[in-house]
């Protein structure tokens, strides 16, 4: 069968599971439509946040990121697991014990101030707008490359498939889909990385492939380590060495640490652990849910590394003409570009941008056949450019694999894109339907009012996130700091004193979240939007970049809210006793109707 | 009885975060930032250590990390008898 028609039906048959799913996960309360009713098992819970944590962007760029920088990219392996470790112990027992369906819930309640809740609401649509855009993008990306459908069709699609099972089953139909996009997208990463693995190494698991030694093409041991040997190739080819990073240590260890505070943050990841039935089940869930992204966090790093190498040697002073089909069919995609520099009619790869911005094919061809571009050369030798999301996307081509783990590589980054934003619209229509309706605007609201205003807050929702899918900003790249950086420096130190420091008050976590929030915002826009120019280690404050100030905005959220608690009143007696009821399990009923 | 009870049973919670979040720091920002350089002069298998423990190694700690934690929590909540019911 041809690739186009497997994948058809690999897509296609996900998407009928997932349906299949909402239909079986109707839901009749505002308590399953917020958090499935608070009885998913642990496990299944692990297995929904794996699938709302890890997005398109981790199913299908972060291969490609890791293969191109190296231990730069050390940042996003240690920054995106060691925040489920802050989750566990820090955060997610004592709100389960809480008890309630939102974080600005928490925030509003345990702040007694619905300038708190308002200023919490504002922070999470911020944030899960940011975040869901791409999305929507993510999953009209992998319609068009492996559909050859047009790219605005591809998030039409998307925005239907997600309105039925997001509008229709809220948390509960949300909860069962990730399960099932979870198994489809990890199955979907691990069957090439494993045939890789064995291609090149003969070890089973990329994990240990990663450290072992290399085999021929007759599959013989050649005795030479593969990160020796890519450290070789990339040197040679004049990159700095693959296994040492080029990024200062304040930096990564700055970017480190607001990712990590930014993943125990965000709002779409808090929320999954009020949907466990007891207080024991939220630790034990962080677990699952780290174990079930490590499987795809420690093969990504193999990957990278086994695919770059392989890259390197098909490709590097190879003549064009006697390329694989695939280098081919992705220049025709548009991810691959050649200029032959030295018309020698071979592709050189060695380092720097071969030529200046992305590439703009003029629509003829060279003497080899090649796509011509319009793109002023530079004066680097490096001949190609090779789009980073190629890793995982050409990895069963360039490895030869069969044409159906082709097809499935494409349901899977469908499976990730979709259950990322379906969990962030949840989050994006329960803050509107009930922090700001339910708690503030209409607190007289029936349960069925406030269940019908969830479900147009969710469709509305909807239509906005696939606007902003078929017209992206020109931003959406650069402002994926913006989530991480104001997760980390709004409600993290917020939730965290909230739980674990009884004296402090209204007046100090608002302060503390104002400044938190306006420093790394106004931080960020600078660097990035007013003078791009100066974004450059030089200028940056103690050499910190946009993508690492959440922590100093989160350090200074801290500082304020200790100072400005120390001048003002106490919380009232009853706060208090909140704070020493949520630290102890006992008495934790499911997630309190209200 | 039960107001110190509970005191101590928060006191036990935080020294066992604590000691954890210390193994974590160490792991993470430890051995895959700070110290990346020395210990990339030692060679396991094929992998540089410090490396190793960028892109590996600080994964499989967190991941026992919080097993230790639910498991310790849940010997602590039946010793200080404040476990669900």
């Amino acid at each position: 069968m041809d690739i186009q028609l497997l994948t058809y039906l690999f897509v296609g048959g996900s998407f009928v599971l997932y349906i299949g799913i909402a239909i079986a996960s109707r839901v009749g309360s505002t308590k399953e439509f917020y958090v499935a009713g608070g009885g998913v098992s642990p496990i299944a819970n692990g297995a929904a946040t794996a699938a709302d944590w890890m997005s398109a962007a981790s199913f299908i760029s972060m291969a490609g990121i890791i293969a191109y920088s190296g231990y730069d990219a050390s940042v996003y392996l240690m920054g995106w697991t060691g925040g489920y470790v802050l989750l566990a112990m820090l955060l997610a027992p004592y709100l389960r014990k809480f008890g309630k369906f939102t974080v600005p819930d928490f925030i509003g309640d345990r702040y007694y101030s619905n300038v708190a809740r308002t200023v919490a609401v504002i922070c999470v649509i911020f944030v899960s707008f940011t975040y869901v855009a791409g999305q929507m993008r993510g999953t009209g990306i992998v319609f068009a490359r492996f559909l050859e459908v047009d790219v605005d069709i591809g998030v039409a699609i998307g925005m239907v498939i997600v309105f039925f099972y997001a509008v229709l089953g809220g948390m509960k139909g949300i909860t069962y889909t990730q399960v099932a996009q979870y198994c489809v997208l990890i199955f979907a990463f691990t069957v090439p990385a494993i045939f890789l693995s064995v291609m090149m190494t003969g070890h089973i698991l990329p994990q240990t492939g990663f450290g072992a030694t290399l085999l021929d093409a007759a599959g013989n041991d050649t005795g030479v380590y593969l990160l020796t040997r890519l450290d070789q190739l990339v040197t040679e080819l004049g990159f700095s060495a693959y296994t040492s990073g080029t990024k200062s240590t304040i930096d990564v260890f700055f970017i480190t640490a607001a990712l990590m505070c930014g993943t125990a943050g965000l709002p779409h990841v808090i929320v999954r652990f009020f949907t466990v039935p007891r207080v024991r089940d939220a630790r034990v869930s962080a677990g699952w849910a780290l174990f079930f992204i490590a499987i795809l966090y420690t093969s990504a790093p193999a990957v990278g590394a086994f695919a770059r190498v392989n890259l390197i040697e098909t490709v590097d002073n190879t003549a064009y003409e006697s390329l694989p089909q695939w280098f081919h069919n992705w220049e025709n995609s548009g991810l691959i570009a050649w200029n032959d520099k030295n018309a020698d009619g071979e592709v050189q790869m060695s380092a720097g941008d071969p030529f200046q911005g992305a590439p703009v094919y003029t629509g003829e061809r060279g003497i080899h056949g090649e796509r011509l571009l319009s793109n002023a050369p530079t004066d680097n030798p490096g001949e190609v450019y090779i789009d980073r999301d190629i890793i995982v996307l050409a990895n069963p081509e360039i490895g030869n694999l069969p044409a159906w783990v082709v097809a499935l590589v494409a349901a899977g980054g469908v499976a990730a894109a979709l259950s990322t934003a379906a969990g962030l619209l949840l989050v994006i229509s329960s803050a509107i339907s009930h922090d700001l309706l339910k708690k503030q605007l209409k607190p007289d609201i029936s349960e069925k009012g406030e269940l019908l205003a969830a479900r147009l807050a969710a469709a509305v929702a909807i239509v906005i996130a696939g606007y902003f899918g078929i017209n992206p900003p020109g931003f959406v790249a650069q402002v994926v700091a913006f989530a991480f950086g104001l997760a980390a420096s709004s409600f993290f130190p917020v939730i965290l004193m909230g739980i674990f420091y009884k004296r402090m008050n209204k007046e100090g976590a608002i302060a503390g979240m104002l400044v938190g929030l306006v420093f790394t915002f106004s931080y960020i826009v600078y660097f990035k939007f007013v003078a791009p120019e100066m974004n450059s280690p030089e200028h940056w404050w103690f050499g910190i970049s946009p993508e690492g100030i959440g922590t100093l905005g989160m350090i200074f959220n801290f500082v304020v809210s200790l100072v400005v608690c120390r001048f003002t009143a106490p919380p009232p007696a009853e706060i208090q006793q909140i704070v020493e009821e949520i630290r102890v399990p006992r008495g934790a009923g499911a997630a309190v109707d209200h | 009885m039960k107001g110190k009870s509970r005191q101590d049973y928060w006191k036990a919670n935080i020294r066992l975060i604590a000691t954890l979040l210390v193994i974590w720091f160490i792991v993470s920002y430890g051995f895959g930032v700070l110290l990346v350089e020395p210990l990339n002069t030692i060679h396991v298998f094929g992998f540089k250590l410090g490396f190793w423990f960028a892109q590996q190694g600080a994964i499989y700690a967190f991941l026992v990390l919080i097993v230790v934690y639910a498991w310790k929590m849940n010997r602590l909540d039946r010793e200080f008898d404040v476990e669900e019911q």
